[in-house]
């Protein structure tokens, strides 16, 4: 039994230890809005914030989140968060919209770190988040949008 | 309740009235689903399952009485904004008010007629029956609110959801409350309703958000994959050695039992043949699951093509295309042989396309339970008319016992044509007596794709004595996605001899004017036994052109001739190529036009910095059926071996643009998709199997690699074409020409390895 804060309430998993997070959050406690894309960590879609830092729950044991606060696209709270999802729909992101729960949540991670992040620095945060689609080029507009409202 | 409308009066109720366009959706659905198609193979296709299927008039849209506005959308929502798009043709012609509009994605009853999304094709074949429709809710509407009016139904007008006239006016809710809405059409009538003149347009062309982005930013979106039903279990497949013809010899899941969640393995018998040599692990939750796939031991006998490696594939492609004699005829203008045989010079190139994977990054995935005699699936699929019958022969039941439940597609691309990865869940859940739910792990996914095949295109070129180009033979191996999942879809040769599948040459029949060209397509048969052509995002057009526009690049440069200026002597417009109404409005001059506009734009022949160069490249979408006319420049910086795409201008015609930010998204995404294909991506087979099934070995374009972009849309009130598809075609040669501009090295093979 493995106990943890997930989207602020304390949460309990009966997994064995070494299941993958994601599938914790997915099938378990229903949340459905973290996604599985490649399983090794390489296309970003199970992004999610433990402690405050973006990861990656498909190779995440549940097991190491013991006692730590996880955050999915559903409990997304944050000032830099919340910019990023109203630009998100401003900018008219999404196409098919599966890997956009993790892009969001890769973006508040790096927004909540550099508010006013350079081209480069968002190039090199969002580069292991793959968009199927190819919305690149909105997602970073998005981004740059978000990160305008923050430093206003 | 919803009631057929199109045959007698009062089939209208107070509450709920129907836009009766059964019959013009059934003509049709004869006339033009299938662009590209041979027509009367897919008029007797959609007839025979019309038939078996008891056709019902399809209901495109309701209003309430609060006047609620609910479009049916029979078109599979994988990032085209296609609910969007759809619904603001009717509610311009309805004059709702948009607000009022809202969007469902409905299942697979037959009363939806012919289910297919792809090919491009959801505006293009929907256009004029969902504008026909929402002109004869208008007409109704309009009839109805004079009466209430007082007035002359020729003096109202209709617009925002409500009907003035007469110092008046009436809301849509109180002429459905009130009004006599009881009115029908013969498919006469609706053809004749007046249209609105494109100025007149709210809706259509005008900007809007699309109706399906807020849940796909807030994580609420509801895909196949999430999908859940009481009581059900968890199914893993473990997939044989080869696509065709292995055979399971044992199974040993001892290391299994020890799993806990792990219930059992099931080896599958699928009488459609669709799978194998199957087995699908089962546990009461997926992590067990992978748990138990790792340790379950299956012995195979391998099929025929468990050897078969990429260069295989390639090699019996060469063969078959350098053999004139090969392949069905697609095209066959004057006389290539004379032209070839008195030619004063050649020039012959060969050109590939490596094995593409469609990598949606949604894995394949399916929910399926038994209810009452009834297959229930939940899945997101994008050909529910083609996985129907092969469903009920795996099954044994009649399609009209199998429900297809839609849910948003994370990713479509052509990979959900074929729902094939329902087939395991139902064989499980009808064997076990409970739901099912199959997740595939990308690397499975990725062995299990209908990839698209691996190309090989032979060009020979004639020239006379004064350097004028007399004549181009063209031969086109690959394996046939439709040959393989839809053969009635399959074309007949122009002189009568063979089948081909317009899906695997498309492009080939260009609109460049050649007084000899001759076309031959030719099925790759090891391609074809390895595994199973899938339709990838652009599909024929997508590799042929890289093939076509190479090549006019390298004529170009032995005629000594600029690259515009040489295609443009050959978009003239004349005899085939003049076009004709009502989609083809123009022919070959409108993509003289939009590649004039990317010429300019792109300042082409300017000077550019050692390294650097400027490649162009023009395509017309998927079919001549079906122009959507494309002309694209390439930027790009060459240092050794290391390719840069700086810049990719488009200038694009698609007729009339319904939404004009999802129609840019999707350019925006083709041409990623393109640059991506040309330069990231390339898939091989190794013993039988695709080698690359991850992001470790298969590497889709990223952002950091991502070029500026320039894309325009011609503006135009021509009938609407597609769009999802022909921003990818013209990308690739484009990339390739400007590489050999910049550096001289000439690139004949996708994915480009300098």
């Amino acid at each position: 039994m493995i106990e943890f804060e997930l989207n602020g309430k304390a949460v309990t998993s009966e997994s064995a230890e070494d299941t993958p997070l994601l599938w914790v959050i997915r099938d378990e406690l229903k949340l459905k809005g973290t996604k599985f894309g490649c399983g090794i960590a390489m296309c970003g879609a199970c992004t999610v914030h433990i402690d405050g830092v973006a990861m990656r729950s498909c190779i995440t044991p549940v097991g190491t989140v013991a006692s730590k606060g996880v955050t999915t696209i559903e409990g997304l709270s944050s000032r830099a968060g919340k910019a990023l999802q109203e630009a998100w729909v401003d900018e008219q992101v999404p196409q098919c919209g599966y890997c956009q729960s993790g892009q969001i949540m890769q973006a508040a991670n790096l927004l909540e770190n550099t508010p006013n992040p350079s081209d480069e620095q968002i190039s090199d945060a969002m580069n292991g988040n793959l968009c199927r689609c190819m919305s690149y080029t909105r997602i970073r507009r998005a981004i740059k949008a978000a990160a305008g409202g923050e430093g206003a | 309740m919803r009631k057929r409308a199109d045959k007698v009066t009062g089939a209208f109720s107070r509450r709920t009235f129907l836009a009766g366009s059964a019959g013009a959706s059934l003509v049709m659905g004869l006339g033009m689903v299938l662009p590209g198609c041979s027509r009367e193979e897919a008029a007797k296709d959609i007839a025979s399952i019309a038939a078996s299927r008891s056709f019902a008039p399809t209901v495109w849209f309701e209003i309430d009485s609060e006047g609620s506005v609910l479009v049916n959308i029979a078109k599979a929502e994988m990032g085209q904004h296609v609910g969007t798009a759809l619904a603001r043709i009717v509610a311009d012609e309805l004059g709702a008010n948009w607000d009022d509009v809202a969007i469902k994605h409905v299942d697979s009853d037959p009363k939806w007629g012919y289910m297919v999304t792809g090919g491009s094709w959801s505006v293009f074949t929907t256009f004029a029956m969902l504008s026909q429709a929402g002109a004869a809710g208008r007409t109704i509407l309009c009839e109805a609110g004079a009466a209430l009016l007082g007035a002359e139904a020729t003096d109202c007008s209709v617009e925002d959801g409500v009907v003035s006239g007469n110092g008046d006016q009436v809301s849509f809710a109180e002429i459905v409350k009130n009004g006599d809405i009881s009115r029908s059409f013969s498919d006469e009538e609706l053809t004749a309703l007046p249209l609105k003149p494109a100025a007149e347009r709210r809706f259509i062309g005008q900007p809007t958000q699309a109706r399906d982005i807020p849940v796909k930013s807030s994580g609420e979106a509801v895909y196949g994959i999430d999908a859940e039903l009481p009581g059900m279990v968890y199914a893993h497949p473990l997939m044989p050695p080869t696509r065709y013809g292995s055979t399971i010899k044992s199974i040993d899941d001892t290391a299994a039992k020890d799993i806990p969640g792990y219930e059992r393995t099931l080896a599958l018998t699928d009488p459609s043949e669709t799978l194998q040599g199957w087995a699908v692990v089962i546990a009461a939750d997926y992590p067990s699951a992978m748990k138990a796939a790792r340790v379950v031991n299956v012995e195979w006998e391998p099929g025929p093509t468990a050897d078969v490696n990429e260069a295989d594939i390639v090699a019996e492609g060469v063969r078959l295309a350098a053999d004139k004699g090969s392949g069905t005829l697609v095209v066959d203008d004057g006389d290539v042989a004379a032209a070839h045989a008195s030619a004063a010079d050649t020039l012959s190139s060969t050109y590939t396309t490596s094995t593409v994977l469609h990598f949606t990054l949604e894995p394949a995935n399916a929910v399926v339970e038994f209810v009452d005699g009834k297959c229930h699936i939940h899945s997101g699929n994008q050909w529910q008319s083609l996985i129907l019958p092969v469903l009920s022969k795996a099954l044994g039941m009649e399609e009209t016992d199998i429900v297809i439940h839609q849910y948003y597609l994370g990713g479509g691309f052509g990979r959900r044509l074929f729902g094939d990865p329902m087939i395991p869940a139902a064989l499980a859940a009808r064997e076990l007596g409970k739901p099912v739910k199959i997740v595939f792990q990308r690397a499975d996914d990725s062995r299990f794709d209908c990839v698209r095949s691996a190309s090989i295109q032979q060009f020979d070129a004639s020239f006379d004595a004064d350097g004028g180009l007399t004549g181009i033979e063209h031969a086109a191996a690959a394996g046939w996605p439709t040959l393989a999942m839809a053969p009635g879809f399959l074309a007949d040769g122009v002189d009568g001899n063979g089948k081909y599948d317009t899906f695997s040459i498309s492009g080939g029949d260009h609109w460049y004017t050649l007084p000899n060209h001759r076309v031959r397509a030719i099925n790759n048969d090891l391609a074809q036994r390895t595994f199973l052509p899938g339709w990838h995002r652009a599909v024929g057009p997508g590799w042929v052109g890289w093939g076509v526009e190479t090549f006019m690049d390298e004529l170009a440069h032995k005629a000594g001739t600029d690259p515009v200026e040489f295609r443009l002597a050959m978009l003239d417009a004349s005899g085939k190529n003049a076009g004709a109404a009502p989609h083809a409005v123009g022919g070959a001059a409108r993509l003289a036009a939009v590649l004039k506009d990317v010429r300019d734009r792109s300042g082409w022949g300017r000077e550019m910095p050692d390294g650097e160069g400027l490649g162009i490249a023009v395509c017309h979408g998927q079919e001549r059926t079906m122009p959507t006319w494309v002309a694209c420049v390439a930027h790009v910086a060459v240092d050794g071996n290391s390719v840069t795409v700086k810049k990719i201008w488009q200038s694009i015609d698609c007729g009339t643009v319904v939404h004009p930010d999802g129609a840019m998204a999707q350019a925006e995404g083709g041409t990623l998709w393109g640059l991506s294909i040309a330069l990231h991506e390339g898939a091989s087979f190794e013993s039988g199997q695709v080698a690359e099934r991850n992001l470790d070995a298969y590497t889709p374009l990223r952002m950091a690699d991502v070029p500026e972009l320039d894309i325009r849309f011609m503006p135009s009130t021509e009938f609407p074409t597609g769009l999802g598809e022909p921003p990818v075609i013209a990308v690739q040669p484009a990339i390739g020409n400007a590489i050999f501009a910049a550096s001289g090295v000439r690139v004949r093979d996708l994915p480009i390895r300098l």
